[in-house]
């Protein structure tokens, strides 16, 4: 069995790698996002990014799609350096990845039709009739074909989601970025989406990378799994791996324990003495 | 010692911040466009931005120019020069009231709402998704809706000093009985094609570039919440209407001082 693990760990560091990120660190002006962070996203895999809100997962994705410079280090898409890339270069790469956002961002004054032809206008010259035919495929795989007239103000979250997928896919990226595609979804879309992930994955032979805090929807879903907390990976492994893992910071974070390595409260003077001074603050600010 | 701090630090940011203003704009202008894709975007646009706004250009000027030609009608009147009310009121349209309050409508109606429209299209995200999507949203939104506002308010500068020269007609002749051709003869007169009228187009071109880049800039510059669209709304027509008067103290000294 543990023979079995090692086999199989190794077959997976032999897949061939598609983002690899080496030594990256950054800062939004003095606060330290990312210390000197390593982490490789195979090629045809599902790989989950996990932390707690705030801790830099969407500035993570940023960091990968060049919108954002680390301070120092590498990172890698198929082989090219991001940060280093000229803006011409940057944008030919953009053209291979594509990311969904948290909110959808679909074009609020466009169809949906029009949101999801919107890519293949900008970036190819075909002709409208193969335009509708793609534009009508991509929405049939998210089960949104019969909505194509309608605007995204008219869409629920979870349709405006499906939607902005359809859109995400349409020039058949290589890789694909979801940021929280879980967030604020009810049950039966957050199922839709937890399968439309995979789906897409595996059929289109897609390399995704999900962001998400949402634990058991990425442990159903993820081939392999980072945790991040205090600007470093603390934890990864395949969701078999994650599960059986000591460390108390990762099984703070799985089992969802509100206190424990990571405090509940933010760094504060102890509560009685508050209590007690609180008068003597309101003063002062008065003061 | 803190406010030299505060002094220093407001300095910065307002350096900073042209800096950011002047990569905008060269980062967004300096391409050349694809004119299949490109004219449609602009076409959009001066809808938007020049059409939507004829109708309070159209109005403003026809009263702006009613109520010139009732206040120097009694004026003029005294002194028996009311054949002289056609050019007062063509000339003071023309060289000041025309670029300047077609300029201050237009920031509060189209340089509004385009720092509103890109502050939303930022906050939602769409900007970031533009980019993602290798479309540069600078060339994309940025570009089309400043060369929109480069065309549109010079256009509109016109209506308005042509509008209030109909509406003073409607007063000064149909009303009070100024003699029509008169009226126009002596206004014929006394523009000057090179002095006048040129350099209200001259104005009027100085204030497109000011006001719509001031406003596609504070909407692509805001903070991307509700707060920060509101603040960068009012932050457009406040600094571009300073700048209008401004620049027209300037521009009127430049050209009319000798
Ligand atoms: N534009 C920005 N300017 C300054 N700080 C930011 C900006 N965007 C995000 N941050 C900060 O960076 C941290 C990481 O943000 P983010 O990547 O959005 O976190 P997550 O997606 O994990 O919730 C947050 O604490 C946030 O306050
Ligand atoms: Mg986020």
């Amino acid at each position: 069995m543990h023979l079995l693990l090692k086999r199989g760990l190794q077959n997976y560091n032999m897949s061939e790698i598609l983002v690899d990120i080496r030594n990256m660190t950054f800062k939004r002006e003095e606060r330290v996002i990312y210390n000197d962070i390593s982490l490789s996203i195979p090629k045809g895999k599902v790989t989950a990014i996990m932390g707690p809100s705030g801790i830099g997962k969407t500035t993570l994705l940023r960091l990968i799609g060049g919108q954002l410079k680390p301070e120092s280090g590498n990172i890698f898409f198929d082989g090219k350096d991001i940060p280093r890339l000229s803006r011409n270069a940057l944008y030919e790469t953009r053209k291979r990845m594509s990311m969904l956002f948290q909110s959808g961002a679909l074009f609020s004054e466009m169809s949906v039709y029009d949101n999801i032809a919107f890519p293949i206008r900008e970036h190819t010259n075909l002709p409208e009739n193969l335009i509708e035919k793609m534009v009508l495929m991509k929405l049939e795989a998210v089960g949104l074909r019969g909505a194509r007239g309608l605007r995204p103000s008219e869409l629920s979250g979870g349709m405006a989601r499906r939607a902005a997928l359809a859109r995400s896919i349409a020039l058949d990226p290589e890789l694909i970025l979801y940021d929280e595609p879980f967030a604020g979804q009810d049950p039966i879309s957050m199922g839709v989406i937890v399968r439309l992930i995979r789906s897409l994955n595996d059929a289109l032979g897609l390399t995704s990378v999900v962001v998400s805090h949402d634990v058991p929807e990425v442990m159903g879903i993820a081939d392999y799994i980072y945790i991040i907390a205090e600007q470093k990976i603390i934890g990864q492994g395949t969701p078999e791996q994650i599960a059986e893992q000591t460390s108390p910071l990762v099984r703070q974070f799985v089992n969802g324990e509100s206190d424990g390595p990571v405090p509940f409260h933010y760094k504060a003077a102890p509560y009685r003495e508050e209590l007690i001074r609180k008068t003597v603050f309101t003063n002062n600010r008065r003061g | 010692m803190k406010q030299v701090y505060f002094l220093g630090r407001k300095a910065i940011a307002i350096i900073s911040g042209i800096g950011r203003a002047l990569i905008l704009l060269i980062s967004a202008l300096a391409h050349v466009p694809n004119p299949k894709k490109g004219f449609p975007l602009l076409l959009n646009q001066l809808y938007a931005v020049g059409v939507l706004s004829l109708v309070i250009i159209i109005v403003s000027g026809t009263f702006i120019g009613m109520v010139l030609a009732l206040q120097g009608y009694t004026i003029l009147v005294g002194y028996g020069a009311e054949a002289s009310l056609g050019p007062m009121v063509a000339l003071s349209l023309i060289r000041e009231l025309g670029p300047v309050i077609a300029a201050l409508l237009f920031a509060g109606r189209a340089g509004s709402a385009l720092t509103a429209e890109i502050g939303l299209m930022k906050a939602t995200e769409q900007l970031s998704s533009l980019e993602m999507m290798a479309v540069d949203p600078l060339r994309r939104i940025i570009a089309p809706r400043f060369w929109a506002g480069l065309i549109s308010l010079p256009l509109l500068t016109a209506m308005f000093s042509a509008v209030g020269i109909l509406g003073a007609h409607l007063v000064g002749v149909d009303w009070l009985g100024v003699d029509s051709g008169t009226f126009w003869s002596v206004m014929q007169g006394q523009v000057d094609f090179e002095k006048d009228i040129v350099n209200s187009i001259i104005k009027s071109i100085v204030f497109a570039f000011v006001i719509t880049w001031i406003a596609v800039f504070k909407g692509y510059d805001c903070d991307p919440t509700s707060e920060g669209i509101s603040k960068a709304t009012t932050a457009t027509v406040v600094q571009s209407s300073l700048w209008v008067l401004s620049l027209d103290f300037i521009l009127t000294a430049l050209m009319f001082s000798n």
